[in-house]
């Protein structure tokens, strides 16, 4: 059962994946990399406990701490009102 | 593709994949460190970065086959050299009979810590550590030498009232994520405490604690401004920092210098040998933390800083 | 112990697809951020427990609870970022027809 949860987690990664890479507006491709944090989460746990080695939760906590602070800060910095200096100076 | 907030989110996902690759290989420390790095620093720096430089990617004025060709050419013959290699994970390797078997049939009697990745790290190769963390020291000077901007006192936004105003009307807008950031701040920080001082026994280490530290600091910085980060975070205590965390390493060994042995020999720093490794050990951990932290905070500050300047600059000259 | 685990990681494996199969197929941005944000954080839950009653020890047990614990906090939070950041930057959703042109006489007059 654990193996049929992880191939399911694979499953959904290369789905999020591939609306990154098509994902028409800038807001998509966000969300694809906050979907594929979460399950690397996951992954991460359930191959810790497949292979017997529970040291792996420790990377699933940094893990998911660091995805958080990452989509936080592109979220604050995608602003468009940051980046209209250059295009003021371009024209 | 022009759009570089793009690529820096593409970034991130190859970064994870790389994490997971590692942790399929039952390499534990090195996929902690590049989760934390790669993912979460690196990004961070890299949109810091692209404020200054503007978001869309020029438009090339060569044409790329040229360069396309060497390069395929180029990887090709890499590719055919390594094909005399011995093969990926044979038992057979030159380095599984010599190298690995040594430390891992020894480093338990010589050092005691369970975690012989650190082990090998800050006791048998503690003097590459030992450059590694120079390295870290030289970028963040690096980057003093080049970013930072005098500020002239009248640049300097000290008037309390207006930064409490600046907050008040920022406090509607990130509202929920101010509240959920100030519950996490705290667990963020006492986790890298706990990363830091469980590397003995566990995953981890200095420079994952470091690294979580720090971003700790910057989502702090992010929702709450940079007038007010200035006001909580000195500057000039944290490039102190920077160079206490290199000193207190190179203390260490001086110290078994000054005992009559090697440079950076950590059995003499206490009557058993074990334990003087364990102190030696954890000392070193600490500075290494510490430097990492301090530069991971100069570096953003200056970046993020001197957005900042001109922003304020030019809201006041319009 | 093991069947109740498998029933727990089986119901979380398939909100997960259905979560996957949403970002793919939903027609906009704010749907498809409907679909992830739901089932990501129900899914989660649902295979945390189902780790958690396969009974590790002490420690692995308080790890996985702090896992489910922040995942609480964060997913509904980073949804939240998201959404309002998107519709700050003037992502207008996909309306229906009829309230299309009701929003253009809206704005128009």
């Amino acid at each position: 059962m654990l193996i049929a949860a992880t191939i399911a987690i694979l499953v959904v990664m290369i789905m999020a994946m591939i609306r990154a890479f098509i994902g028409p507006t800038l807001y998509d491709r966000i969300l694809a990399v906050n979907m594929f944090g979460t399950k690397t989460v996951l992954l991460i746990s359930l191959l810790g406990f497949l292979m017997g080695r529970p040291e792996f939760l420790d990377i699933a906590i940094v893990y998911a701490l660091i995805n958080f602070i990452s989509v936080i800060g592109v979220l604050h910095y995608s602003d468009s009102s940051i980046f209209k200096r250059s295009d003021q100076q371009k024209k | 593709m022009k759009d570089l907030l793009s690529v820096i989110m593409l970034l991130g996902i190859y970064s994870l994949l790389s994490a997971c690759f590692f942790v399929a290989m039952d390499a534990v420390d090195v996929a902690f460190t590049e989760a934390a790095v790669g993912a979460g620093i690196s990004t961070l720096l890299m949109l810091v970065a692209i404020t200054m430089t503007g978001r869309e990617e020029n438009p090339s004025r060569h044409k790329p086959a040229l360069a396309l060709i060497v390069v395929t050419i180029t990887g090709s013959l890499l590719i055919y050299g390594t094909l005399d290699m011995p093969y990926f994970g044979l038992a057979q390797d030159p380095v599984h009979l010599h190298v690995a078997p040594r430390y891992v049939n020894d480093s338990m009697q010589e050092i005691g810590v369970p975690n012989i990745v650190t082990s090998v790290l800050a006791s048998y190769r503690a003097f590459d550590t030992f450059g590694e963390v120079v390295v870290i020291f030289t970028a963040g000077m690096g980057v003093l030498a080049l970013l930072s901007v005098v500020r002239r006192p009248k640049d300097i936004v000290i008037d309390s009232s207006k930064i409490d105003s600046f907050n008040k009307c920022m406090h509607e807008e990130h509202l929920i994520l101010r509240i959920v950031a100030k519950m996490l701040i705290p667990f963020i920080l006492l986790f890298a405490l706990y990363v830091q001082f469980h590397g003995d026994y566990g995953p981890g280490g200095g420079f994952q604690a470091g690294v979580i530290f720090a971003a700790a600091i910057i989502l702090y910085t992010m929702l709450f401004g940079m007038n007010t980060a200035r006001r909580v975070i000195n500057q000039s205590a944290t490039q102190l920092f920077a160079a206490i965390g290199v000193l207190l390493y190179g203390s260490v060994g001086v110290i078994s210098l000054l005992e009559g042995k090697n440079f950076l020999d950590y059995r003499v720093l206490s009557t058993d040998p074990l334990a003087g490794q364990h102190l030696g050990i954890l000392l070193i951990e600490l500075g290494v933390g510490i430097t990492v932290t301090a530069v991971m905070v100069i570096i953003f500050f200056n970046f993020a800083g001197r957005g900042n300047d001109q922003q304020n600059k030019e809201n006041s000259d319009s | 112990m093991d069947i109740s685990s498998s029933v727990f990681l089986l119901i979380g494996s398939f909100l997960y697809i259905s979560g996957g199969v949403g970002i793919l197929r939903f027609p906009d941005f704010y749907t498809r951020m409907h679909a992830v944000g739901v089932t990501e954080t129900l899914a989660t839950a649902m295979i945390l427990i189902g780790l958690m009653l396969l009974n590790p020890e002490g420690l692995v047990l308080i790890k996985l609870i702090i896992i489910l614990i922040m995942t609480l906090f964060i997913s509904p939070t980073a949804s939240h970022a998201l959404a309002s950041s998107a519709m700050q930057n003037n992502l207008i959703p996909k309306l229906d027809k009829n309230e299309v042109n009701e929003k253009e006489t809206s704005s128009n007059s």
